[in-house]
């Protein structure tokens, strides 16, 4: 690393390079990364072949449930590359030490969120490249809004990341399984694999209030329409913003709280 | 035996002659940590001097933990005010934390990274120059550079200890909080450690605040020893006053009289008061 880097982007990079020793030194996790986006690519594949001829909606974009599943495959790692960079200083109780260094908070959230944007793209690039000669579907054919859509979806993922990490400060470790388990509440409404319109109205409503309903959106009218809609995007981002600073606000007021109730010694397996 | 006390508010007198000047190192007004019911920390207050060595003894659960904590910044008071080399560690404590740091058998480091990346790791949260020579230096100094390639969860307890020193030295803090920081050590080893605080106290002019259960430890290395029971500050003085006023030939005799003369206990194991007064914690989470 650049010593010549201001102090805040070496300790930012710091955090970085603590989870990179982590990786090198664990093949399996490199792996483990790239396994679970690939299966998943391989199984939609397949039942993407079966629909293409047995669904007129699915035949008119045969890469929509492919693209589905590797843009939800962006935000649950988005999220658990996150979550899994807090919960690695609570698995080895090193928050102590971290917490008496010059790392300020928000510099230890930038520096998770730049190691889980690491994992994301080494978890679903594999996966996406395989796509293009498994079933001819090459997601890298969305364009320019290919790119927005990820960037939407890894805030999002952040944010609930983010939000997972304030709740392990307050309640340890014993809430771990959220880090995995709440991003799955966003599926139904998210309209991965169909249209929002798909939902009863009601709920239409809750879930354009999330951005990845307007990521998926966005995503099936370039695939379907070769429109790119602005609104969904811009929706999209506007959302993240709010979500990604109550997220960080949150996260936060939970250090404040682990303070006052000395928990930062605490926590740990 | 009862004796007579050093007001808790008189400072410290053994700083070392090549400290440097400005405020204190550490400097703590009226400190109270409650937890709910139970007081962890009632009042307490006192000074570091720069270039002093400060030793914290008590019992079990008197409240050093939590007083380290709290000067750290790791706990937030309930009231009471912390200034670290004139800075005020609640509202300024980012001017301080890259002059200072500390090492505790409480926290470790990451178990999968190697001794060798776990220094790096922090020696550019403290933004360092010449990491490497910095790294061979104190693993020649503390004698560890035959475990640089080894992950720190394979170490035994001592050499955990020893590298956890050279996290705690990586940035030649002004304040060093050391908690326990010869635990686990073999007498040769401690010995060691305990030179080598000697040398690095009269290199840097620094400020040692530790909490230790060795009396032997605290009577070498400290110019004063703060004695805490049940949250409070029960006596200081350099430990040759301390011996003189108790009229015992070491220090683990003065801190026994204590102990017998106040219940049989110097920290907050004595049944008998827990009504009148809560026993704090050994550590926070014994109060919740």
């Amino acid at each position: 690393m650049n010593e010549r880097f201001p102090l805040p982007v070496r300790r930012v990079l710091a955090i970085v390079l603590r989870h990179i020793y982590v990786l090198r030194g664990s093949p399996p996790r490199i792996l483990e990364m790239a396994y679970w986006p690939t299966v998943q690519m391989i199984l939609w594949g397949f039942i993407s072949k079966f629909f293409v001829g047995h669904s007129e909606w699915v035949a008119q974009a045969a890469g929509v449930l492919i693209a589905g599943v590797l843009l939800w495959d962006v935000l649950f790692r988005a999220n658990i590359g996150q979550a899994v960079g807090f919960m690695e200083e609570m698995w080895s109780r090193n928050l102590g030490h971290l917490f008496v260094s010059p790392l300020r908070p928000y510099e230890f959230l930038v520096g998770t969120m730049t190691m889980s944007l690491v994992r994301t793209t080494v978890g679903v690039l594999p996966a996406a490249l395989l796509a293009i000669p498994f079933y001819d579907f090459n997601v890298f054919g969305l364009g320019w809004p290919l790119a927005t859509f990820f960037a939407s979806l890894m805030m999002f993922g952040w944010a609930i990341g983010v939000f997972i990490s304030g709740i392990l400060l307050r309640f340890g470790l014993g809430a771990e399984s959220l880090a995995w388990a709440f991003v799955f509440a966003f599926g139904p409404i998210s309209g991965i694999y169909y249209p929002i319109s798909v939902l009863p109205e009601w709920l239409q409503a809750i879930a354009l209030a999330a951005p990845p309903a307007h990521v998926f959106e966005g995503m099936r009218a370039v695939l379907f329409e070769g429109r790119v809609d602005t609104h969904h995007m811009a929706a999209a981002f506007g959302l993240n913003l709010l979500y990604l600073g109550a997220a960080a606000a949150f996260f936060l007021a939970m250090v404040t709280s682990a303070r006052r109730r000395g928990q930062l010694l605490d926590l740990g397996e | 035996m009862s004796a007579p006390h050093t007001p808790p508010s008189a400072p410290p007198t053994h700083p070392d002659a090549s400290a440097p000047p400005g405020p204190a190192a550490i400097a703590v007004r009226d400190l109270v940590k409650r937890y709910g019911p139970v007081t962890a920390v009632d009042g307490v207050s006192f000074t570091v001097p720069r270039g002093a060595v400060v030793g914290l003894l008590g019992g079990n659960g008197a409240g050093k933990t939590t007083t380290i904590s709290l000067i750290l910044g790791l706990l937030l008071p309930t009231s009471g005010g912390i200034e670290v080399l004139g800075h005020d560690m609640l509202s300024d404590r980012f001017a301080a934390l890259p002059r200072m740091n500390f090492s505790s058998p409480y926290v470790d480091l990451p178990h999968r990274l190697t001794v060798r990346e776990n220094l790096t790791v922090y020696a550019h949260l403290y933004g360092l120059r010449d990491i490497p020579g910095r790294i061979a230096r104190l693993a020649e100094d503390l004698d560890f550079a035959h475990l640089l390639k080894r992950p720190t969860g394979r170490l035994s307890a001592g050499q955990k200890t020893r590298v956890a020193l050279a996290k705690a030295l990586i940035n030649d803090p002004e304040v060093l909080m050391l908690d326990e920081p010869t635990a686990s050590l073999d007498p040769d080893t401690g010995d060691r450690i305990r030179g080598h605080l000697e040398a690095y106290r009269a290199r840097t002019g620094a400020a040692i605040f530790l909490a230790s259960h060795n009396m032997a430890e605290v009577e070498r290395l400290c110019d004063d020893v703060l004695i805490m029971r049940r949250g409070r500050v029960h006596d200081r003085g350099s430990p040759a006053e301390l011996k003189t006023r108790y009229r015992r030939p070491d220090l683990e005799q003065v801190f026994l009289d204590i102990a017998r003369a106040t219940g049989g206990a110097i920290d907050e194991s004595s049944a008998d008061q827990e009504d009148a007064h809560p026993h704090p914690p050994a550590r926070p989470e014994d109060a919740r």
